[in-house]
């Protein structure tokens, strides 16, 4: 397998006494859909926010490239190549859906001393935008405001955006939250569709759509790993299913099965 | 935007038109109000449009003014072409210089210390000999426009005044129009709407903060300037937070985050300060308990109040 | 009472001069620095817990202070005059919440700091009505009016002893409401959010109603108390508050024991700084804010 674009080592995240993170290493691979599962407070929010610069690591080391990109701060390590997209929807609530991804993408052309020229008006950005739109599925919706999108529009915006910053990971968190059937199903798609060409790394309850488009899932538990590996391994782990059902009974994506927490 | 540019131009007319049908008092009225325009415009573009509530905003007025009233000769007049650049850029200097502490801080404490910033720059002048303390400093004579001595206009001269305040506050508005819909522009209403997306996003947005800041100071300082210019007289009462209070007194009354909003903010605000005063000498008292109230009933201002009859109810604008 | 042997040279100049004058600077610091303190906690009380930030705190230490003047003059006893004072703060604090500022809550800042300049203005214009525009001096408690000698010269006033005493009760109490009650336990998670405080079986508005009166009374409070030291004159309001906002930016906004450590750390600096350096001895707390917002923009203690 070819190097890991992103990777961590013994990542850490201590709040006072409680540990949110603990000794969680992992890697992420261009190509590959890396989904993390786990019940409510496991620790999968606070791993993303400390891949992304939301949050400053205790310990451990975060590698990009091979470069330590451990004390880069967010902004920073967006413009090296990492994308994230939130589980709150964090939009500009207050320009159009184009805007919002228009901005997006001026961040890799930042131009700040073009003070007497229209943004809109350059093409690299515009058009950057506009792929991005298309590539989410939202182009008709380009000139509608944010706010007034339909709430699986903004799941959609929220990933567009992150796409129009040109990264190489795309770090995912909870993409479905509050999405019904449909919206769901659009989503799988799309993300099936950015798979190839990105390295993902998914944080999701719906499992069903994560046992659809994931390569490569890392279950954790109380801020540690429980274990990693292939959708058919984690589905006949023992200890995941304890983990989440309390017992050993059949997991999402078969027949009977109930749906994890 | 027609409609809008349509109004603007009527607007300019009337304030060009102005002089030909008013009495010097008035004139003099007017150049007063186009001044605290700029002043206000250029805090909109730090509070409106940035995001960036600065309770201390007189200071860079100050500094502008002061600049002029130091650097005067005191045997001939100042050249405008030289102390008019040279104040700009000193109170962009000092806007640059408190920025880089005060942008570090978030939310309420950036409101508290941008005042106490001010106080200090009203200490050092009101305390120390730097600004000749608090009597303030006269100018013997007014700049004069001259270059290689010829002097197309006399500053002296109530109407001319006017004109080149117009002037300025036409360009004033026309540049940060510009600067606004430029990347610079769009970043920082970026920030306003949401500042923890624009650092996910990849913005290093310290120093996008920072340069709002120290425009804003700069085009402040600019207005301070033309004060100075007006009055012929300089006290540390420009920085003082009352005027800091008033400028943003009148973005409320204005209509934040338009940048005409600068504009009829200073005329309701003069206009509400002579008709107070003009009733009695109590007129603080007024002035005080007509803000409370405005901010209680009317937070949108004046235009607020055109809005809700303009928007149709159906497309409320998101506020967040 | 000397501390120190007599000096050996009858006559020749006395060592003890120099280590009592650093004791009195060093007082005289601490007793600003509380005084601050009080008021400061009023200001980030306020905040931490309503999420105000209210320009006119500054005005009710003034108003304490005039309150002061006038009632020891209608009642003859400063002391007195205090115990009403309070009392009257505390009552203006629950209209003053019930009529205004509990219509703030969930105003943006840029409102808030309005509608409180405003009421600094309706305040100076009331106070210049009824009081006038001089200063004034208050007579110290007779009880209270007497000097510690510490040497021929040097003296220290028991008055100023009482006041930094006073400010230290007042702090007592607040560690025992802070950290014995449960509107401390909200104090202490900073509780801006009126889920947690119904969640705790408290009534919000009222809570809300008692937190913006102890603070109005805190700045009052210490506004009576400082009277007879400070005299009583019209910007003392605007005075207090920049310096708060200072000690509240050092402190940690919401921080009662940040606003402590940060009033005693302004009252030390501004006090030693007016005798070593009296030309830029104003400029001290400033440059002081300027180092912390470099390294801790957030304040020394963040959230207590």
């Amino acid at each position: 397998m070819s190097d890991p674009i992103l990777a961590t080592r013994a990542l850490c995240k201590r709040f006072g006494g409680l540990s949110a993170v603990g000794d969680v290493s992992l890697e992420l691979h261009r190509g590959r859909l890396h989904a993390l599962l786990g019940p409510n407070g496991a620790g999968k929010s606070t791993l993303i926010n400390l891949l992304s610069g939301d949050l400053p690591a205790t310990s451990g080391a975060i590698s990009y490239r091979g470069r330590d990109v451990t004390s880069l701060r967010a902004d920073q390590r967006s413009r090296i190549g990492i994308g994230r997209s939130y589980q709150k929807t964090n939009i500009f609530g207050a320009f159009t859906a184009f805007e919002n991804c228009r901005l997006a993408a001026q961040s890799r052309f930042p131009r700040p001393l073009h003070v007497f020229s229209d943004a809109r008006a350059f093409a690299p950005v515009r058009q950057a935008a506009e792929r991005a739109l298309e590539a989410a599925g939202l182009a008709a919706a380009a000139d509608i405001v944010a706010a007034e999108l339909s709430h699986g529009a903004q799941r959609q915006l929220e990933i567009a955006m992150a796409l129009a910053t040109g990264p190489e990971v795309l770090l995912l968190d909870e993409p479905l939250a509050g999405m019904g059937a449909d919206e769901a199903g659009r989503m799988v798609e799309l993300l099936k569709k950015l798979g190839p060409d990105h390295a993902i790394l998914l944080v999701e309850h719906d499992m069903d759509a994560v046992f659809a488009v994931a390569e490569v899932i890392t279950v954790m538990v109380n801020g540690q790993v429980l274990e990693s590996g292939t959708p058919e391994r984690i589905r006949a782990s023992p200890a995941v299913r304890q983990a989440y059902l309390g017992h050993d009974g059949p997991l999402a994506g078969e027949p009977a099965g109930g749906r994890g927490a | 935007m027609n409609r809008g540019n349509i109004a603007l131009a009527v607007a300019l007319a009337l304030l060009a038109a102005f002089p030909a049908a008013g009495a010097t008092f008035y004139v003099e009225l007017v150049t007063k109000v186009m001044i605290l325009a700029i002043f206000a415009m250029s805090l909109d573009l730090l509070v409106g449009y940035t995001g960036l509530v600065s309770f201390g905003h007189a200071a860079f007025y100050g500094v502008g003014a002061y600049a002029l009233a130091l650097s005067a000769p005191r045997y001939e007049p100042a050249n405008l072409w030289l102390t008019l650049p040279g104040a700009v850029l000193l109170a962009g200097l000092a806007a640059l210089a408190v920025g880089f502490f005060v942008v570090r801080a978030r939310g309420t404490y950036f409101i508290m210390v941008t005042l106490a910033f001010a106080q200090m720059f009203h200490f050092v002048f009101h305390d120390t000999e730097i600004g000749r303390g608090s009597d303030g400093i006269s100018m013997n004579f007014k700049p004069v426009a001259s270059v290689a001595g010829f002097a197309p206009f006399d500053l002296g001269k109530a109407t001319h005044l006017y004109y080149f305040v117009l002037a300025a506050l036409v360009a004033v508005f026309a540049f940060l129009r510009l600067l606004l819909r430029s990347p610079l522009g769009r970043t920082f209403q970026g920030i306003k709407s949401n500042e923890h997306r624009m650092v996910s996003l990849g913005f290093p947005v310290f120093r996008y903060k920072l340069a709002s800041f120290t425009i804003a100071g700069a085009i402040g300082g600019l207005a301070g300037y033309l004060s100075a210019l007006q009055f012929g007289f300089v006290n540390p009462e420009l920085l003082s937070w009352h005027q800091s209070g008033n400028v943003l007194l009148m973005l409320i009354l204005g209509g934040l985050g338009r940048l005409t909003g600068g504009v009829v903010g200073a005329f309701a605000f003069v206009a509400l300060q002579e008709v107070f005063q003009s009733l009695t000498d109590r007129w603080q008292l007024l002035f005080g308990a007509t803000i409370v109230l405005l901010v209680i009933f009317l937070p949108g201002g004046v235009a607020g109040v055109a809005d809700r009859f303009r928007r149709p109810p159906s497309r409320e604008p998101f506020h967040v | 009472m000397p501390l120190l042997p007599a000096p050996a040279a009858p006559g020749g100049p006395d060592p003890r001069v120099d280590l009592y004058s650093l004791l009195i600077q060093l007082l005289n610091g601490v007793q600003y620095g509380l005084l601050l303190f009080l008021v400061a906690s009023g200001l980030t009380l306020i905040f931490g817990i309503m999420g105000i930030i209210n320009l006119a705190h500054g005005s009710f230490y003034m108003i304490g202070a005039y309150l002061a003047f006038t009632l020891s003059s209608l009642t003859g006893s400063l002391l007195a005059a205090i115990a009403l004072g309070t009392l009257l703060s505390v009552i203006l604090g629950i209209a003053l919440e019930w009529a205004l500022f509990s219509r703030l809550y969930r105003r943006d800042h840029l409102q808030q700091v309005l509608l409180t300049y405003g009421l600094i203005l309706v305040f100076e214009e009331i106070r210049s009505l009824v009081a006038g525009n001089d200063v004034h001096g208050v007579q110290v408690p007779p009880a209270l009016d007497a000097s510690i000698r510490l040497t021929d010269t040097l003296s220290y006033p028991v008055y100023r002893l009482f006041m930094s005493g006073v400010c230290l009760v007042v702090a007592g109490l607040m560690y025992l409401l802070i950290h014995r009650t449960r509107v401390g336990m909200m104090i202490r998670a900073g509780a801006s959010n009126r889920e947690m405080v119904q969640s705790l079986g408290l009534d919000i508005n009222l809570v809300y109603r008692l937190v913006f009166a102890l603070g109005v009374a805190l700045a009052a409070f210490a506004g009576m108390i400082a009277a007879p030291v400070s005299s009583v004159y019209p910007g003392m309001g605007t005075q207090v508050l920049i310096i708060c906002f200072v000690v509240v930016v050092i402190g940690g906004i919401g921080s009662v024991w940040g606003a402590l450590a940060a009033a005693l750390l302004i009252g030390l600096v501004d006090t030693f700084g007016k005798v070593l350096l009296p030309q830029a001895a104003g400029l001290g707390v400033y440059l002081l804010m300027a180092v912390i917002l470099l390294r801790r923009p957030e304040g020394l203690f963040r959230r207590a």
